[in-house]
């Protein structure tokens, strides 16, 4: 008894709890994230299980869907590569830069992600009903037109691309920049030479998200842009007209096209190291 | 070991040393890194009213407690931190608003702070490619450079496997190898272990004998300071205060 009481004391004194209370706590835990991922699994086995293989192939060699999935990746890379053109050097100033109204500035950015999508398209209209988007139409014309399309989905992917090049950058140890400026290296050498080559998977990764959403992107372009066939429809506009005239097989068909490429592009931002999407 | 260094060593722990800046004008050599009432802030931390004066060709080492500012010294001289008051000199040159690449300041950080998409060459040629140095010229310095510190043969490797010494080398390399007037070592040997610290020891000896730059060296050691310094300075309480030649 006297050689238990002091090998206690040498252990620091007894739990309070024991083996179970972490096996429930593990089991609690276990049980809500296995939930939730089997709502994912059924979501897209639903849809899969639910095409008609015989309409889907019906559905993909109709011209104005393969028109739409046209405009989708032509819109949904042009829309990208716009993005990434301005997230890069903006992801830069947020995560090194300090200035007076930066966390303001944060803030904004985030604004398209958080803002309701029908909100971002009606916003975008009303900006082209301005006597300087009026005369943006005049050298170019947007409204309910193809740049309708690019435009709609760079302002919200942008803000995507920008949190995630960012947390690229992050990552990285501001003390190799500073000292390749002391060793002589102008800003310009410093990004593209020390930063750029650390975070190219984070930038492409940002690029691989931004595409996907892109090419999902519903509200604002329908608000925007319209869904005129064989003009301004892309594969989630194209879904939501199949839906509304009842044709719910052809729907499902270009769900399953969108889901596919989405995939393909997760898999893909996962192969880049892209763990935070 | 010389009598300076000890007559440095003693000093250190004499509160009745005189102030820094009056012992180093009585060194004949000119003065190559001169504070004049620096104020600096990092974040909460600040520091007022700096004096230092460090003569040409001198190996002056830096000690403080941690958390006394030795580092937020070291970024002010290499300009990575604006100061709030007062004037930096560098070879009688006012650098105080320059940008670190026009203070010919190279920088050894504690942690190597190497990039590890570069090949050592490419650590090693950086300083000289950026002033627009010939290929020939960059291969020639980085082949001496390489040699003086043992790392010839590391030269194809990517910095990314390299061992802590060998980091250290490297990027003693990259900043010497542009031959800059001034070279700061923010604790260049605490990370490593006693063998690779002796042996880092040693060739900052090697590069003190062999070179003409103007070393300060920040520490916590005494050993190290010992060994090494030609000055021995001391930060405490937001003040530099004493020395020895």
């Amino acid at each position: 008894m006297t050689r238990r009481v002091s090998e206690s004391r040498m252990r620091g004194g007894a739990l309070p709890h024991s083996a179970w209370g972490d096996g429930i706590f593990w089991s609690i835990v276990c049980a809500l994230s296995g939930g939730y991922a089997l709502l994912i699994v059924a979501l897209l086995l639903s849809n899969v299980g639910s095409v008609s293989w015989g309409v889907f192939l019906d559905v993909l060699v109709r011209p104005e869907i393969r028109r739409a999935a046209v405009v989708s990746l032509v819109s949904a890379t042009l829309s990208t590569v716009l993005a990434m053109w301005v997230a890069t050097p903006t992801a830069y100033l947020l995560a090194r830069a300090r200035f007076r109204g930066k966390g303001l500035l944060d803030a904004l950015f985030d604004v398209p992600l958080v803002l309701p999508p029908l909100v971002v398209g009606v916003s975008l209209l009303i900006l082209f009903r301005t006597p300087a988007g009026r005369l943006v139409e005049r050298v170019l014309p947007v409204t309910y037109e193809l740049p309708a399309i690019i435009l709609a989905q760079f302002a919200v992917v942008t803000a995507l691309a920008i949190r995630t090049i960012r947390a690229a950058f992050e990552q990285i140890d501001v003390r190799q920049e500073q000292v390749a400026l002391t060793v002589g290296c102008s800003r310009r050498v410093v990004f593209f030479e020390i930063v750029l080559p650390q975070a190219w998977r984070g930038v492409l990764g940002a690029a691989t998200l931004a595409w996907a959403r892109a090419l999902g992107e519903f509200g604002p372009v329908l608000v925007f842009a319209g869904a005129t066939r064989m003009k301004t429809e892309v594969l989630p506009t194209a879904a939501f007209i199949e839906l509304s005239v009842g044709n719910v097989q052809a729907a499902l068909a270009i769900s399953l096209v969108m889901i596919v490429a989405a995939m393909l592009v997760l898999g893909l931002a996962r192969r880049l190291g892209v763990r935070d999407v | 070991m010389s009598d300076a260094v000890h007559q440095g060593s003693a000093c250190l722990s004499n509160p009745s040393c005189v102030s820094l800046a009056s012992t180093i004008q009585s060194v004949a050599r000119p003065v190559l890194i001169k504070l004049e009432n620096v104020s600096v802030r990092a974040g909460g931390f600040a520091l007022h009213a700096l004096t230092l004066d460090v003569s040409a060709g001198a190996y002056a080492v830096l000690m403080g407690r941690t958390g006394s500012g030795k580092t937020t010294v070291l970024e002010a001289i290499c300009g990575l931190r604006q100061v709030t008051n007062g004037r930096i000199r560098l070879g009688g040159r006012d650098v105080t608003d320059s940008p670190p690449a026009a203070r010919q300041v190279g920088l050894v950080p504690q942690d190597a702070a190497l990039f590890p998409t570069m090949t050592v060459y490419d650590h090693l040629a950086l300083g000289l490619r950026v002033r627009g140095h010939g290929n020939g010229r960059i291969a020639q310095r980085v082949e001496e450079c390489a040699d003086t510190l043992g790392i010839t043969n590391l030269l194809t490797r990517k910095a990314s496997g390299l061992s802590g010494g060998e980091q250290q080398r490297v990027a003693l390399g990259r900043a010497l190898s542009w031959q800059p007037a001034v070279l700061c070592l923010d604790e260049p040997l605490s990370a490593l272990d006693d063998e690779t610290r002796a042996e880092i020891a040693q060739l900052l000896l090697t590069v003190k004998a062999s070179t003409q730059v103007t070393v300060l060296h920040i520490t916590h050691s005494l050993s190290e300071c010992r060994l090494l310094a030609d000055v021995a300075l001391r930060l405490e309480d937001g003040r530099i205060t004493q020395a020895s030649a």
